[in-house]
């Protein structure tokens, strides 16, 4: 049983050919990260299932969102269907102040729910009036997850939450992340192995453009070859 | 003394319709990246649906609130042929630029040539009611009263375009699609609905120029509109690719400069807009707002 299904994911952009059949499926409920080293197309992935890709990039597969295929479907409509996404450099107007930028994000038809957002991130309520591009990394962050937490979404795609933001933030975020995971199942892709460690059930390793694990996450992080040759790090730290 | 007066508010009222060409093309080409070569024919529609309206529509006329209505039926055409050109031209070729400049140019051209075809190439009278001839007496200068009418136009679009942007739920996703559109609709919106929109308030803006301007220069011809359309893609570039407040500084700054270096030394005041361009562009290149609708 999944709630997102990905088969033969296929991309090229501008001639690369980035993703090369990618196939795996995201569990309803917990966090399954998507790792794998730099540049080896897990934004890409990301936004191939919501349809974010390029201009002239080249998409073939099946990629299926609560069992409905979702293949080249405009990205609104199927945010609208309940996937929530969080991008790598967090996507907040900087022009526009934190209560707008949540304001946004409210669905025609469905109630906001800002006592959620509002009770895990008090800091966005004191901060209304704020321009949100005068917040801090961390702040943009908790605004970024703030604004998918306002509607009830069936899946949240969360791109590198806690790149460059300061250790003592990163624990922040990740607390934050831990909450909304025991509501809402969530794709998460992270560098940070501590926090996979801390949150994540299940793992998805891409490598060269194909997927190369899939499984419990603890048992990858565990093992330290394994984690070594795909991620290209040393042993997983402990959170 | 008068002289600096005079000038200052032929100059406004000149900043007045930079202003009202270069509100829309900003908020069309920062929400839409669309390049609207087009533009200078909604001004153009304006004009001569005004002049039109002033001899023939029944109720209009070319003095008075029959003046007034022959405007409005102007910026009436105005608007409905830019929200036209949006849904059957510009909403097929989204993405595509190149494809997208060449149906603006080429609408532009054909405009212009079916003006000509339909009331000939000479620049036609354009009706100019009483009260607008009138001098008022400022400061010793005695000033035409159409510059107030346009100064006055301006800032009432001006006013009511930050307050469509700032309190409503369009205006936020205009204001949001400006700074990275596809970002909005991976909020879950559909920004394009809002293009039209921009398209429409574009037009009714430069119509309004269109029917206007007529008034200031007194008469109207077929290729009015692409020779402000020029300054319009200036001010554009020069108050930051997207903002409106932007475009009306920047529109004053042209106006006023062109104005004054035109009086010392005619013709100079075009090369000093031209000059001014190039030193934004290379002092301060992303305008003197950035890219921030309102700001």
């Amino acid at each position: 049983m999944t709630i997102l299904d990905i088969a033969g994911l296929d991309v090229r952009i501008a001639g690369s050919h980035i993703l090369q059949g990618v196939t795996f499926g995201v569990a309803p409920q917990g966090v399954t990260a998507l790792l794998g080293r730099n540049g080896v197309g897990k934004t890409t992935t990301l936004k191939a299932v919501l349809g974010l890709l390029p201009r002239g990039a080249d998409l073939a597969g099946e990629v299926r969102f609560g069992g409905r295929r979702v293949t080249r479907q405009q990205t609104f409509k199927l945010v609208r269907d309940g996937l929530g996404y969080v991008p790598e450099d967090r996507g907040v107007f900087g022009g526009l102040t934190v209560a707008e930028n949540l304001r946004l994000a409210e669905r025609p038809g469905a109630a906001p729910d800002y006592e959620r957002v509002y009770g895990l991130f008090p800091e966005l309520q004191r901060r209304g009036r704020q321009r949100a591009g005068t917040l801090s990394g961390g702040q943009q962050q908790m605004l970024a997850i703030g604004r998918v937490l306002l509607n009830p979404n069936r899946l949240l795609l969360i791109d590198e939450p806690t790149k460059g933001l300061a250790p003592k933030v990163v624990g922040e975020v990740a607390a934050a992340l831990h909450a909304v995971a025991q509501v809402v199942p969530m794709l998460l892709v992270e560098q940070n192995l501590a926090v996979v460690r801390r949150l994540a059930q299940d793992a998805v390793v891409i490598a060269a453009g194909k997927v190369a694990y899939t499984g419990p996450a603890p048992d990858l992080l565990d093992y330290t070859e394994k984690t070594k040759s795909l991620l290209g790090v040393g042993k997983a730290d402990h959170a | 003394m008068s002289t600096i007066v005079l000038l200052t508010l032929t100059g406004l009222g000149l900043a007045a319709l930079y202003f009202l060409v270069a509100s829309g093309l900003a908020l069309v080409f920062g929400l839409a990246d669309v390049l609207n070569f087009a533009h200078g024919l909604f001004l153009s529609v304006g004009a001569y649906a005004t002049w039109w309206a002033a001899g023939h529509l029944p109720g209009a006329g070319p003095s008075g609130w029959g003046f007034a209505l022959a405007v409005l039926f102007g910026v009436v055409c105005g608007t409905a042929v830019a929200a036209l050109v949006e849904l059957v031209l510009i909403r097929p070729l989204y993405r595509r630029t190149i494809e997208q400049v060449l149906v603006t140019v080429g609408l532009s051209l054909a405009g212009v040539a079916l003006l000509q075809a339909s009331w000939g190439s000479d620049p036609r009278p354009y009706p100019r009611p009483q009260w607008t001839q009138e001098l008022t007496t400022i400061a010793g200068a005695r000033v035409p009263n159409d510059r107030f009418l346009l100064i006055g136009a301006a800032i009432a679009v001006l006013l009511g375009l930050l307050a469509f942007l700032k309190y409503t739920r369009i205006g936020l996703v205009i204001r949001a699609g400006v700074e990275d559109r596809s970002m909005v609709t991976a909020l879950g919106i559909d920004v394009r609905r809002a293009f039209t929109l921009v398209f429409a308030i574009g037009g009714a803006a430069a119509a309004l120029a269109g029917a206007l301007g007529g008034v200031f220069t007194g008469a109207i011809s077929p290729t009015g509109g692409s020779s402000l359309l020029i300054f319009g893609f200036i001010v554009v570039v020069i108050g930051g690719m997207g903002s409106v407040t932007g475009a009306a500084y920047a529109a004053v700054a042209v106006g006023l400069l062109q104005q004054f270096v035109n009086y010392t030394s005619p013709g100079l005041g075009d090369i000093c807009v031209v000059a001014l361009l190039a030193v934004v562009l290379l002092v301060r290149p992303q305008g003197i707002t950035g890219k921030v609708a309102t700001s």
